[in-house]
């Protein structure tokens, strides 16, 4: 598959998200949180984009703010040739049909004083998609495509498990016929069993609705599930993209290998050598000058400190920020 | 849960019906046996407000100079006062002021409260913090005298004390709603709402308050009491509902020179406030233990 031929459905040039944590007397800030330090990445449509980094990288920010929870900072997001991050609230809450986020925490993302059937009617009604006599009708189809049954609508979340919430969570996003999906760690507050069930279920979600997902996690070993291609993200920056298999079997970034090393493994015949780090992860208000992964690296060399490595192409649609590789466009 | 679910038929399907919260609520207050005798004082009294005049022996405006100071007896059961008014018809009568006051005040104060307390803490920021000093400023002053001052400016009559005495309250529900909304309002539902295209004020009222409405309902209950009490103050002090209309305090007000020779003209009106405020403090008490869901079994 070739790069051209792949259609553009969300691409992020320069994101950036900054947070003031500390304000002078006369409103100033003094101290900056960089969630989101300069982040560019392409989603092409119909994959599911797998965005992977320890807690407090800024993956789920970016989420956010392409659902407009968050405004950025600075930088665009394009959605289908439209940059949607400057448009006016009113002409913004369009597209909110078309980006639709599940949320990590399915305990909290449900109003407890609605019914679930209310809460998937809901996005339809507001959007005026459908004639009320129909919503009904959708409402119940919805409730089967998630594998929930309609005699359950009129129950309130609190009589649910986590993984049936998850999954009204996942109807309410589809209620609207979104284009692109912001799944924000929708399996990590689930039990190991449900976990299976519930990316199985998004994974028959994508075919059968035609969707594109950006998969947020912070264990390569999720994303692997469903992703295509994969993202990897420390302290705010983006430090290696490429497609699943390739990530998988020739990690370039050291972080990268760290962080593979790190998943288990059921293959008893294959011994792996654990990469351990030292240290923890730098504040992002104050991160390393230069790679922000300099501090923590085992593969570092002189110019890590204080240079910063940008994200360049090394071929085979693999992207690494490292002064390690040297770009190659092919 | 072994109760049985009960439910509806839809298009052939059988569908369960919600649970109503207020069936869950009821069984939690049916076991409090304070509240429930608050309830039905309170049940009683709204009774007696609506029939009072029906019930009452005599006039209760009118004057039968003849027959003043009686002390309680068969014919006036809780005696006459200095002009010969009986006073068990005045008591009775004076039930639907008190609490009509009582009620309207509290609407008064919950509506504007709210309002601006779900502003200040939806929106935060400059706004937040315009309101709620605002309404500190408010605080500041003690209520009976702002209620006092607010009489003053607007004259008296039982609708202008409707508006003092609101007035009053308005900071304390700003600051209820205002708190239960900044914890609320960081729920993942709220974000959920927006994301899904919602407004600013749909989100407020169909995602937020729903679910800050419990404490908000349990202080207007407690507040009618409240309202209650600063009604019977400004009777009292003569700022209320004109005469020769009945009401608790400006009857403890104009009676107050005959304590020592004629108490029973206190006594009863005192009795009536005590219990009405009683009344109301035992049931929201109740309803705050009934509509806390850690409270449920």
């Amino acid at each position: 598959m070739s790069e051209d031929k792949r259609e553009v459905l969300l691409e992020v040039k320069n994101l950036k998200k900054y947070f003031t944590v500390e304000t002078s007397f006369f409103g100033k800030p003094t101290s900056i949180l960089k969630a989101v330090d300069d982040v560019s990445f392409k989603i092409y449509k119909g994959e599911a984009f797998g965005l992977v980094g320890e807690s407090g990288c800024g993956k789920s920010t970016i989420g956010k703010m392409l659902v407009d929870l968050y405004k950025p900072t600075s930088g665009e997001i394009i959605y289908n040739g439209v940059d949607i991050s400057k448009l006016r609230p009113q002409e913004r809450r369009k597209y909110c049909k078309d980006i639709q986020l599940i949320f990590q925490d399915p305990y909290a993302s449900l109003n407890p004083r609605m019914t679930i059937g209310d809460i998937i009617a809901e996005p339809i009604r507001i959007n005026h998609l459908l004639p009320e006599n129909q919503i009904e009708d959708r409402v119940t189809y919805l409730l089967n495509c998630v594998g929930l049954a309609n005699h359950q609508r009129n129950r309130y979340p609190h009589e649910f498990s986590g993984g049936q919430r998850q999954r009204v969570g996942i109807a309410r996003a589809l209620a609207v016929q979104p284009k692109l999906i912001v799944c924000d760690e929708p399996v990590s507050a689930l039990d190991v069993s449900i976990q299976a069930q519930v990316l199985n279920l998004l994974d028959d979600l994508k075919d059968q609705f035609g969707l594109t997902y950006l998969f947020i996690a912070h264990g390569l070993n999720v994303v692997k599930h469903i992703s295509d291609r994969v993202g990897v993200m420390y302290l705010g920056k983006l430090m290696e993209v490429a497609g699943k298999h390739e990530i998988y079997d020739n990690p370039l970034n050291p972080y990268t290998q760290a962080l593979l090393s790190a998943i288990p493994s059921t293959d008893i015949t294959k011994k792996k050598e654990r990469i351990i780090l030292t240290g923890d992860v730098p504040t992002p208000i104050n991160p390393p000058k230069g790679c922000r992964f300099s501090s923590r690296c085992f593969k570092k060399c002189a110019g890590c400190d204080d240079i910063l490595p940008e994200l360049k192409n090394i071929g085979n649609d693999h992207q690494v920020a490292c002064h390690l590789y040297d770009e190659n466009p092919q | 849960m072994s109760k049985k679910k009960r439910t509806e038929v839809v298009a052939g399907e059988v569908i369960e019906k919600p649970e109503s919260q207020i069936r869950v609520m009821w069984e939690t207050l049916k076991k409090n046996k304070a509240a429930l005798a608050g309830l039905i004082v309170i049940l009683f009294l709204v009774f007696l407000a609506i029939f009072g005049d029906l019930l009452a022996p005599y006039d209760p405006e009118y004057s039968d100079m003849a027959h003043t100071f009686v002390k309680p007896c068969a014919q006036y059961w809780f005696g006459t006062d200095q002009l010969g008014r009986d006073i068990f018809s005045r008591v009775l009568s004076g039930t639907k002021i008190s609490l009509m006051v009582g009620l309207c005040a509290v609407a008064f104060s919950l509506i504007i409260g709210t309002i601006l307390g779900s502003i200040a803490g939806y929106f935060g920021g400059r706004v937040d913090g315009f309101i709620m000093r605002c309404m500190d400023i408010m605080l500041s002053i003690p209520s009976i005298l702002l209620a006092i001052t607010l009489m003053a400016a607007l004259g008296k009559g039982l609708d202008k004390a409707i508006i003092a005495i609101g007035t009053v309250s308005i900071p304390e529900y700003a600051r209820i709603v205002r708190s239960s909304i900044l914890s609320v309002k960081e729920n993942d539902y709220v974000a959920a709402a927006k994301v899904i295209g919602n407004s600013d004020g749909r989100i407020i009222f169909r995602h937020i308050l729903p679910n800050v409405i419990s404490s908000i309902v349990v202080r207007a209950t407690l507040g009618i009491s409240t309202a209650i009490l600063d009604t019977a103050a400004l009777g009292f002090l003569g700022m209320g509902v004109q005469p020769p209309m009945a009401e608790w305090g400006d009857m403890l007000g104009r009676a107050r020179t005959y304590i020592f020779s004629a108490p029973y003209t206190l006594i009863f009106p005192g009795l009536a406030i005590t219990l009405a405020v009683l009344a109301f403090n035992l049931f929201g008490d109740g309803l705050r233990d009934a509509l806390d869901p850690k409270e449920r079994v």
